[in-house]
């Protein structure tokens, strides 16, 4: 598993976003909870992701696995259908961990400027259902790997296994 | 495709242009949205797009009025019509009218994802099929001449061969054939293809005129000849003149022609001094001139000078292959010209034209392309453009008892005569053939109007 050697600090939780919330959808407005967390976010960190249970949505599409300012400051993630149970199987926590770890990283790529990849392993590789996500490795490709690498390097931050 | 692909998002809700061209951006694509169709018109003469995403409900101008506005100039960009509140009839009614594909609100990722690149797929194979189709085109181009066949890819090679020399060539083939972009093929072959070419037709001018036309004329030489005039031998010096319809020239023209073929010198009207001239000659005629000799009306002297290289070329009929490459190089140049985007022919339209036995030849293929592709409502040509100009003719020639060419010929000219009024103009045209020709035919075959 790729990760960005970077220090992560866990902040409080915040309260349920009932302001997202959209009664005839019954799902939370993704745009609205990320416009929050971006409002939220502190100088000193320099990416706040958010990580919610519920299942959100932006308005043209029926759901979304997350949502990220495109090289901006902050993304957030829904964990609401990365779960097994969500499609009625049997819950698994490590399957469910494990999705989470690549969206989380998927969304964290967006922040830094990167876009979806073609290419069928990579993190950046667009998924619109968990099958999907059970498809693509938590590793950057080649490619985007650079482009992280030349972002971090913009911020000055260390880079490394 | 290279670069990333472009998308426009027409809608009036700033909640959709948003949520939907980020979610799009972080998808790879070149993202502009607009809140009305007017916006979106302007948009479109700025840059190219590869995709266009129209909400069907917007207040002015809705997304189907869009679509017909944005189909008149740019019929190739694929458009997604969505809307919050679908019914069969909307959809029905925006694929019919040229949608892409229609997509209710909210979009499910996964489909909205898969039409998209869908789109973006079938757009590269377009781009990359109109580039084969070219491509292979040029295999058979030869300057302005198309072909498959194997006796015109002999003439192609022939051409080349004897291009560079300064033999006197002899076209002979039906009307329309295309005798005269022969003899530009073989000057602009030749080493005089930077000296002009002069195409004259020697049927449509008097002998006088003719003659004036030819060789020139110095002041006062004849009535009205206020100036000296020089001829088209002396302004094609160093280049090529192309002597069309050879056969109709007068027994003193002949005899003219042939001195200048032998001398290389010319005599104006009205002068007797002698004028050298460089001009390379190719003449051509659809007349059996084997035939006019034996009858006495062709110079044998004057017919082994110019044959010293016959090229015969076939007519339309012997060489069917030729139809779809002719039609689709005529549709592209058709199309420039009036401004139309016809794409192809459909399959039943193309297998009556294929059947046709083509009178006028490829001016005659030509005319009929043009009509069709004028009156064409959609990007294709169908049987409803083409029967008029051929389909009723097929009808005739199978239903006739007499299947002989001569009859086919005069039952089609008759029937072509009656379906323009008798308007001697336009029948003409459509038959591909100059108004001298069809009068002459209508004597032939006893069609003028008080003896029908």
């Amino acid at each position: 598993m790729d990760t960005i050697n970077i220090p992560v600090r866990v902040s409080s939780p915040i309260e349920n976003p009932v302001y997202a919330f959209d009664p005839g959808r019954k799902q939370y407005y993704s745009t609205k909870i990320l416009r929050y967390i971006v409002n939220s976010h502190r100088d000193s960190a320099l990416r706040t992701i958010g990580i919610m249970s519920v299942d959100i949505f932006i308005p043209i599409l029926t759901y979304v696995f997350g949502e990220a300012q495109l090289d901006g400051k902050a993304a957030i993630v829904s964990g609401a259908r990365l779960k097994q149970e969500y499609y009625g199987l049997k819950p698994d926590k490590h399957l469910y961990l494990e999705r989470l770890f690549k969206e989380v990283m998927h969304e964290l790529g967006h922040t830094f400027g990167l876009t979806h990849c073609e290419l069928q392993h990579c993190v950046m590789r667009l998924s619109n259902n968990v099958a999907g996500i059970d498809k693509k490795t938590a590793n950057f490709c080649e490619n985007h790997r650079e482009q992280l690498l030349i972002k971090l390097k913009e911020l000055e931050i260390q880079y490394g296994e | 495709m290279a670069s990333k692909p472009s998308i426009m998002i027409v809608d009036d809700e700033e909640i959709v242009r948003t949520s939907l061209s980020s979610w799009l951006l972080e998808d790879g694509y070149d993202v502009v949205s607009v809140e009305s169709g007017k916006l979106a018109l302007e948009e479109l003469k700025k840059k190219n797009y590869d995709l266009m995403l129209v909400d069907l409900k917007m207040p002015e101008m809705d997304g189907l009025e869009l679509m017909k506005e944005v189909k008149k100039s740019l019929p190739d960009l694929p458009i997604i019509i969505m809307t919050a509140f679908a019914t069969v009839d909307t959809a029905v009614k925006a694929i019919k009218e040229g949608a892409f594909d229609y997509l209710m609100k909210p979009f499910d990722p996964e489909e909205i994802s898969i039409t998209i690149k869908k789109i973006m797929r079938q757009q590269m194979l377009e781009q990359e099929n109109i580039y084969l189709r070219k491509e292979l085109a040029k295999q058979f181009q030869f300057h302005q001449l198309y072909s498959k066949n194997k006796k015109m890819q002999e003439i192609f090679e022939l051409i080349k061969n004897v291009a560079k020399t300064d033999v006197t060539i002899l076209i002979h083939g039906e009307t329309g054939t295309g005798k005269e972009l022969i003899a530009r093929a073989i000057h602009a072959e030749s080493l005089r293809k930077d000296r002009p070419f002069f195409p004259v037709s020697c049927a449509s001018l008097t002998e006088t005129l003719l003659e004036s036309e030819l060789f020139g004329h110095e002041k006062g030489a004849f009535t009205g000849a206020s100036s000296m005039v020089k001829g088209m031998f002396e302004m094609a010096d160093k280049g090529t003149i192309f002597l069309d319809e050879i056969g109709d020239i007068s027994p003193k023209l002949q005899m003219d022609l042939l001195r200048v073929l032998e001398t290389k010198e010319i005599v104006r009207i009205g002068s007797t001094l002698p004028i050298p001239v460089d001009v390379r000659v190719i003449a051509a005629t659809n007349r059996d001139l084997g035939k006019a000799i034996a009858a006495g009306t062709f110079r044998e002297d004057l017919y082994y000078r110019l044959n010293v290289i016959t090229i015969d070329i076939p007519p339309l009929r012997e060489k069917p292959e030729d139809i779809p490459l002719l039609i689709e190089q005529l549709i592209e140049k058709i199309n420039i010209e009036t401004g139309k985007s016809v794409k192809r022919v459909s399959e039943d339209a193309m297998a009556i034209l294929m059947q046709y036995r083509w009178p006028g030849n490829i001016r005659e293929l030509k005319n009929v392309v043009e009509r069709s592709v004028v009156l064409a409502k959609e990007d294709i040509i169908t049987l409803h453009e083409v029967g008029p100009c051929v389909g009723r003719n097929i009808k005739d020639t199978v239903s006739t008892g007499d299947m002989s060419l001569e009859n086919m010929e005069r039952n089609h000219i008759a029937a072509v005569l009656k379906n323009n009024n008798r308007n001697i103009s336009t029948s003409a045209q459509i038959l591909g053939i100059d108004r001298t020709t069809l009068y002459n035919k209508i004597k032939k075959y006893n069609l003028e109007e008080d003896k029908k």
